[in-house]
């Protein structure tokens, strides 16, 4: 799922400082799970917000509230007759549902709550760590089903490379070297052939190559 | 054992630590607290294993909190006692009743107009 975390105190403060009434609206979805951006983090925000206004002085309205998801209008759409009355709003949602909201409430200064930063998996509570780019074309059949896009610090399609040292990544020790894991995995399932023959290049254009990607399945439209 | 500790001191009783919530202790600071402390059981001494350890990364969490919303991180502590050491809390609870008011009522209470009395909360 799609990792974040808190954005600084600090800088959600200095944004919204000079408003007085402020909607925090956390998101249900992966936020949650990853505990940067559900109703828990909404509320926590909303109280050290009320405080911040209340030593200054300021009377301020802070309210909290959380949505299913944000990346889809039907959610969004539930704050219709509540956003009026607000100054500005702060998403705690991934970058997709805060840019979803602006575009839902156009006139609405809407403000980002957390750093979205990757698609992960939960190695622990509080531990999160980057397992897919999305890159649009799969090639986990080839490779044990661990991720040379994700997992090589050099997204080698042929790897390891000469960096490999005793299992680690020559960027830094304490990173798995995504092409030993493979290695491993595929010693495991009796499939090391796959390393006689070369990956053929990989096609990058369903990547980061042709501008904001967009998925049309005639399948699900009316 | 019967201890004196200051009255103006509101003991809240939880079965562990572990259950005191983030939003309990930043709602005791909306609420007006001057001061609130969280006695918990000795590291290694919790009866549900890990819950002081829990609530030590909360209030660690609400103490940063406080410190940029202006309120102040140092009305906010955690200690951590054994049952026995009754006298050692009654103690603790004079120390820390004579900071708050070194401190002053908290920033919310003057701000409003709820300040006549510091007030200070524990949480067992
Ligand atoms: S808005 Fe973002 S965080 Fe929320 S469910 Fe959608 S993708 Fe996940
Ligand atoms: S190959 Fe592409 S889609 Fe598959 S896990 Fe790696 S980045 Fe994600
Ligand atoms: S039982 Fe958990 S802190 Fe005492």
């Amino acid at each position: 799922m799609i990792k974040a975390v808190p954005k600084p105190l600090e800088e959600v403060l200095g944004q919204v400082k000079d408003f007085t009434k402020v909607l925090i609206v956390g998101c249900d979805g992966c936020v949650t799970v990853c505990e940067a951006g559900g109703m828990k983090e909404a509320k926590v925000l909303a109280s050290a917000l009320r405080l911040y206004f209340t030593q200054a002085g300021k009377q301020a309205q802070i309210d909290e509230t959380s949505l299913t998801r944000q990346c889809e209008k039907e959610y969004l759409a539930q704050l219709s007759d509540k956003m009026d009355i607000y100054d500005a709003v702060v998403s705690l949602a991934c970058g997709c549902g805060v840019q979803y909201m602006a575009e839902m409430y156009n006139n609405k200064i809407i403000y980002p709550g957390v750093d979205t930063c990757f698609l992960g998996v939960n190695e622990e509570r509080g531990l999160y760590v980057e397992r897919c780019q999305a890159c649009g074309r799969c090639i986990l059949a080839e490779t044990g089903g661990i991720c040379p896009i994700a997992r090589c610090s050099k997204r080698m399609l042929n790897g390891p490379c000469g960096g490999s040292d005793a299992g680690k990544c020559e960027i830094n020790k304490d990173i798995p070297c995504g092409w030993e894991l493979i290695y491993e995995r595929l010693k495991t399932l009796g499939q090391l052939d796959r390393f006689e023959k070369p990956v053929d290049p990989k096609d990058w254009s369903t990547s980061r190559d042709g501008g904001p990607r967009t998925i049309v399945r005639e399948d699900l439209r009316i | 054992m019967r201890l004196q500790y200051p009255p103006n001191v509101r003991i809240i009783e939880v079965p562990c630590t572990g259950k005191v919530d983030i939003m309990h202790l930043l709602m005791a600071f909306e609420y007006g607290a001057d001061g609130v402390i969280v006695v918990g059981c000795l590291e290694g001494d919790c009866h549900y294993s890990a819950g002081n350890l829990y609530a030590k990364k909360r209030v660690n969490r609400v103490k940063e909190i406080l410190d940029k919303v202006g309120v102040g991180g140092e009305r906010l502590a955690m200690y951590n006692l054994s049952s026995g050491m009754g006298g050692r809390f009654a103690e603790i609870v004079r120390e820390i009743t004579e900071k708050i008011m070194e401190l002053g009522p908290s920033p919310i209470r003057v701000a409003t107009g709820k300040a006549t009395g510091p007030i200070a909360e524990v949480t067992t």
